[in-house]
């Protein structure tokens, strides 16, 4: 561990980056420069930090005192970089369809869509490098409100209704995390986040049941876990790049993030299971791993049935953090990363639709794969990526979490995660057979989007298909992965 | 150096007699003089804060009379906190209400800034002295300036006055009573000498009943649910210098008096296992919460939303002191001065948005775009009233959640969690509105940016939310903790 | 019963203090809300002043014909004090409110508080 304010300006520049933004709202081009700056700023310095994290070097920071005893500290581990990683990467390609998607739309009200977002990604980078429960708090509540304008964008009722949800959701869980945290604070007095715990049993039994249920249920407001996930599909209003970014990549990540950190670096998973949280959280998300799946099913919107499937596909990755086995945390991890470039690329995909020929039902796919075949063929490679296809990316995370299962004696679970993905090619298969096998009502018109939006997702869609074959690719992060493990475990 | 605790609130009288004499003589005189001697007062204040910081507390006696015969006033910790307040809060809403009071007083104001200044005069000697009775004048001297300066208002502002003038007068004449029990038992007045002689007496049936006039005197004061009545009338009516001033500087001034008859006069032990009045407070404090946010909801006036917020918000610092426990009463003290920040910041954007006409909430809509900085303050208030970190209004939350847990009351941790809710659903329904685009066009009127005598004072009170929030950690430390750990808390 | 009869002046300002809120609570005019606030406030000075009377003392100014020295040939004079403070914020409180009463005649020439609320509605 090493001084370093690099963390810290990872998590400014964007947060500076919104305040130009705002004064440049008149200079168009000028204000979407800041965006494309500000993203590539922080993803070339997150990046430069990799090399002294994965040898074992964190870099930290330790500024002031929030609470007598709970400093405001950033630190930069393994797990933190990982999401640090992909969703600083995922900025720069969101940041340069967003451009192409609100152009293209004739989106209103474009400055306070990329304050928001800039907002968004410096609230995700500090949450990412949280050195403690407090820091974390801190920057959840922010990410929470931050995201907010986007969600009601469009402020239709539609989009304002959606937005009362959001808030009531999140907000509750934000207020259950600060009572979690301040009991965390009050009985032990620590809030700093230690590899494999820093809680122990001799608070006894009760006050730790206490406190895992309030982080619990606290997180899975955002992480959305059944029957707490009735914001995310409503949420979907947004526009379609926001959906993607966030409410696939930063905000309910944000959440599974959490249990990562609360199960392995506040309690320690042996602990976590000791008091039998571990069993309940896996029964929960067995439940909503299934139930999502079914639900998938119902949807005909296009971004609806996604976020059905990213509900199940959370619940999979909170599902690693349970279990016991080393084997599951690594695959849990890597899904939160791999998970993202497949759903991203999806999401994407559905907003270049949306924004050249207007269809957002899974109903009017009919034949797109002939007028959009660039779009739809990264949509193929997305929907296998996420069934679990070998050799794509999807299948390396899901073959760890398969195994941390087996290794830890959970037939049923492993039943549940097998029968997801029988589901999850049943929800995806009639999308992909409607748009490449069915006759288009509009045969031969060919409308593929502009550059600004292809170039973006078949560059996510060629990184899901190459994580697959290749998990260390540029990022390492298997290589993190093992080395957090190492530190959990 | 020992005289600070007195000067200050003679700085502030004297700068009323002369902003009076000048006031008389030139109209223009007066708010010039009224500033001068605020921000006087608050440079005494601040240097009163640092030498309470580096020698521990600081005691006059007035007359050279030594307590407890003489009256004595004390700059101790907590004091200097409140003092910092009062005149901070004091000072801007001075700055601020040049404008309002122009348009909104006219002539009346040659009597406006001497009252502000008396009822600063009065907030800042019930801060400072260390007599019970003494405290009693300045309580008077404080409350009669507010009934005139509300009651100089136009429309129903006199019929709210005088309720106000009432139901306060009745509350200070209760405390009064309760003064004199204490004295016909101990024969002293004096805080601390009172509260040496007292724990010998605590079975005694007229320092219980002593305690229960001053708790419910103070109650009416500091309009803990269901005492609040006069208080949403007469800041809704009040004229909106008037409300941006007592709103966030009244209420908790009468909170602060509980806290410290709590930790200087009785003690929490006494107050809480012996008699459990704490308790009930706490108690009346967790309904207060949920029933003042549910009336704000049901508001469509802004001012009237923001008074009903104040009635939740005061229960807060009722709950806090209810939890009997120190991160509690640090809680609740923390809260003291961050919903004054907040209400005082709320109050003058509701000021500055009455004198271009908008009154109701609806009248908001689509002004995030038309007063860009007007409203990005009021965003910051509200977001902070609702509990975003690291805006200030997070953290009191944070330490009142903290000493809910460690006195294991999960009913006033619920209370906590659902008002701040609440709070939420009240704020963004503003927030909406302000934000999005208006359904109908509007009448285009011109809507004039507020001038820089009030835009200064709201941008500073803004920071301030955002400020106070990373430096409660000081706060805490230095002053109230120091504070919460004189008072005995268990019996033995 | 003696003991309550031993101590007649607390029975007369408990009346007085009943009396006073009596007033303020149920009358309606605004003008008869004052007057009981005032005999409130008024049963609270004589409350001071009966702390401090003592068997056999006289009023706490020095005699020159009696002992400077021995407390118990005067009343306390500290309750004296305080009262005449009392009584100074409490004419100023009385001051206020009829001025605001006034204010409140000329804008809805009335003083029952019926008919204000009554008028308040209309507007």
């Amino acid at each position: 561990m090493f001084d370093s304010y690099l963390p810290l300006i990872v998590v400014l520049v964007p947060l500076i980056a919104s305040g130009l933004i705002v004064i440049c709202s008149r200079l168009p081009n000028l204000r979407e420069g800041w965006t494309i700056l500000a993203s590539l700023l922080m993803f070339g310095m997150t990046f430069s930090m990799l090399p002294d994290v994965i040898s074992g070097n964190y870099p930290a920071v330790t500024l002031f005192e929030l609470s007598p005893g709970a400093a405001l500290a950033l630190k930069v581990d393994p797990l933190g970089i990982i999401f640090a990683i992909s969703a600083s990467f995922l900025w720069i390609i969101t940041s340069f369809y967003s451009i192409g998607y609100v152009r293209s739309l004739g989106l209103h009200h474009q400055t306070r869509y990329f304050t928001s977002f800039a907002v968004c990604l410096g609230a995700t980078m500090g949450l990412a490098f949280s050195a403690n429960l407090l820091t974390f708090l801190i920057f959840y509540e922010l990410l929470t409100i931050a995201a907010y304008p986007l969600v009601i964008h469009e402020e239709t009722p539609e989009a304002m209704g959606a937005g009362r949800k959001y808030l009531a959701y999140l907000l509750t869980g934000g207020l259950l995390l600060t009572a979690a945290v301040a009991a965390t604070y009050i009985w032990t007095g620590d809030l700093s986040f230690a590899p494999g715990g820093f809680l122990d049993a001799t608070l006894g039994q009760g006050k730790l049941i206490v406190i895992a249920t309030l982080f619990v249920v606290g997180l899975g407001f955002k992480a959305a876990l059944m029957p707490l996930h009735g914001w995310l599909p409503t949420a979907m209003v947004a526009p379609t790049p926001v959906s993607g970014l966030l409410h696939a990549v930063a905000v309910v990540k944000a959440g599974v993030f959490g249990f990562f950190r609360i199960i392995g670096f506040v309690f320690g998973p042996t602990l976590f299971h000791d008091i039998g949280a571990g069993t309940i959280l896996g029964i929960v998300c067995g439940v909503t791993i299934i139930l999502a799946s079914l639900l998938a099913f119902r949807q005909d919107k296009i971004k609806r049935r996604l976020a059905y499937s990213t509900i199940a596909h959370l619940a999979c990755m909170v599902l690693g953090a349970v279990l016991l086995a080393p084997e599951g945390w690594l695959g849990g991890s890597l899904e939160i990363v791999f998970h993202a470039m497949s759903k991203i690329t999806l999401f994407l995909c559905a907003g270049a639709i949306m924004a050249s020929t207007g269809i957002d039902r899974i109903s009017d796919m009919n034949g797109l794969g002939h007028r959009m075949p660039v779009t739809m063929g990264a949509f193929t490679i997305g929907v296998l990526s996420l069934s679990g296809l070998p050799p794509l990316a999807g299948f390396v995370s899901k073959w760890f979490l398969g195994a941390g299962m087996v290794l830890d004696g959970e037939p049923v679970l492993l039943a549940i995660f097998l029968i997801s993905h029988l589901l999850s090619v049943g929800y995806f298969a009639p999308m992909v057979y409607r748009s490449f096998f069915l006759p288009s009502p509009h045969p031969g018109k060919f409308s593929e989007a502009s550059l600004l939006m292809v170039v973006p997702l078949s560059l996510t869609a060629i990184l899901s298909a190459l994580l697959g074959l290749a998990p260390d690719l540029i990022f390492n992060f298997y290589t993190l992965a093992t080395e957090m493990i190492a530190g959990v475990f | 150096m020992e005289q600070i605790p007195v000067l200050i609130p003679l700085c502030l009288i004297l700068a009323a007699l002369v902003s009076f004499l000048l006031g008389t003589w030139r109209r223009a005189l007066a708010y010039p003089v009224a500033s001068l001697g605020a921000g006087l007062s608050f440079a005494i204040a601040l240097w009163g804060l640092i030498t309470v910081l580096n020698n521990g507390p600081q005691h006059y006696y007035l007359g050279g009379w030594v307590a407890p015969i003489g009256i004595e006033y004390v700059l101790d910790h907590l004091s200097a906190f409140m003092i910092i307040l009062v005149t901070g809060i004091g000072l801007l809403c001075i700055i601020y209400s040049l404008r309002p009071v122009q348009t909104e007083l006219g002539e009346r104001s040659v009597f406006t800034y001497p009252l502000m200044l008396l009822l600063l005069a009065g907030l800042s000697g019930i801060v400072l002295t260390g007599d019970l009775f003494n405290l009693y004048v300045f309580l008077e001297i404080a409350s009669i300036s507010a009934y005139a300066l509300i009651g100089s208002g136009d429309g129903r502002a006199p019929v709210a006055a005088l309720r106000y003038l009432i139901m306060g007068t009745l509350g200070a004449s209760c405390y009064l009573i309760g003064v004199g029990f204490i004295y016909s038992v101990t024969g002293s007045l004096n805080m601390s000498d009172v509260a040496s002689l007292l724990p010998g007496l605590y079975q005694s049936r007229l320092i219980i009943g002593a305690v229960a006039l001053m708790v419910i005197g103070l109650g009416l004061k500091m309009a803990i649910f269901p005492l609040h009545l006069w208080l949403p009338d007469a800041y809704t009516y009040a004229p909106s210098a008037i409300s941006a001033l007592i709103a966030p500087l009244m209420t908790k001034v009468a909170a602060y008096i509980l806290i410290r008859l709590l930790i200087s006069v009785f003690s929490p032990h006494y107050l809480g296992d012996v008699l459990s009045v704490t308790p009930i407070l706490g108690i009346l404090g967790a309904i207060g919460i949920i029933a003042g946010s549910i009336m704000a909801i049901a508001q469509r006036n802004l001012k009237r939303m923001l008074a009903y917020s104040s009635v939740a918000q005061i229960s807060y610092i009722a709950l806090g002191i209810g939890l009997g426990n120190p991160i509690g009463l640090v809680g609740a003290m923390l809260h003291i001065m961050n919903h004054a920040v907040m209400k005082g910041s709320l109050f003058q954007i509701a000021g500055a948005l009455q004198l271009q006409g908008l009154v109701e909430v609806n009248d908001l809509a689509g002004m995030g775009r038309k007063l860009p900085y007007t409203m990005g303050a009021f965003t910051v208030a509200a977001l902070s009233m609702v509990g975003i970190p690291p805006a200030c209004g997070f953290f009191s939350k944070w330490y009142l959640a903290a000493g809910c847990i460690e006195a294991g009351n999960w009913v006033f941790l619920s209370a906590l969690i659902i008002g701040s809710l609440l709070t939420a659903v009240y704020f963004f329904r503003v927030l909406e509105k302000v934000y999005t685009s208006p359904d109908a066009p509007q009448v285009t009127s011109r809507y004039s940016r507020p001038c820089l005598s009030m835009l200064i004072p709201i941008l500073i009170m803004a920071i301030a939310i955002i400020g106070l929030g990373l430096a409660n950690s000081f706060i805490v430390e230095y002053l109230l903790e120091p504070a919460a750990s004189t008072a005995i808390w268990s019996g033995r | 019963m003696a003991k309550l009869l031993s101590h007649w002046p607390y029975l007369l300002i408990l009346v007085l203090m009943a009396l006073g809120l009596y007033g303020v609570l149920s009358k309606h005019n605004l003008m008869k809300k004052v007057i009981g606030l005032n005999i409130f406030q008024s049963s609270i000075i004589l409350f001071f002043i009966s702390i401090s009377a003592k068997w056999g003392a006289t009023v706490p100014v020095i005699d020159p014909e009696l002992d400077a020295t021995d407390p118990s040939l005067y009343a306390n004079p500290l309750p004296h004090v305080l009262m005449l403070t009392a009584i100074v914020v409490m004419v100023a409180t009385l001051g206020v409110a009829l001025s605001i009463i006034v204010l409140i005649y000329r804008r809805y020439h009335s003083l029952d508080e019926r008919e204000i609320l009554e008028r308040m509605r209309q507007e």
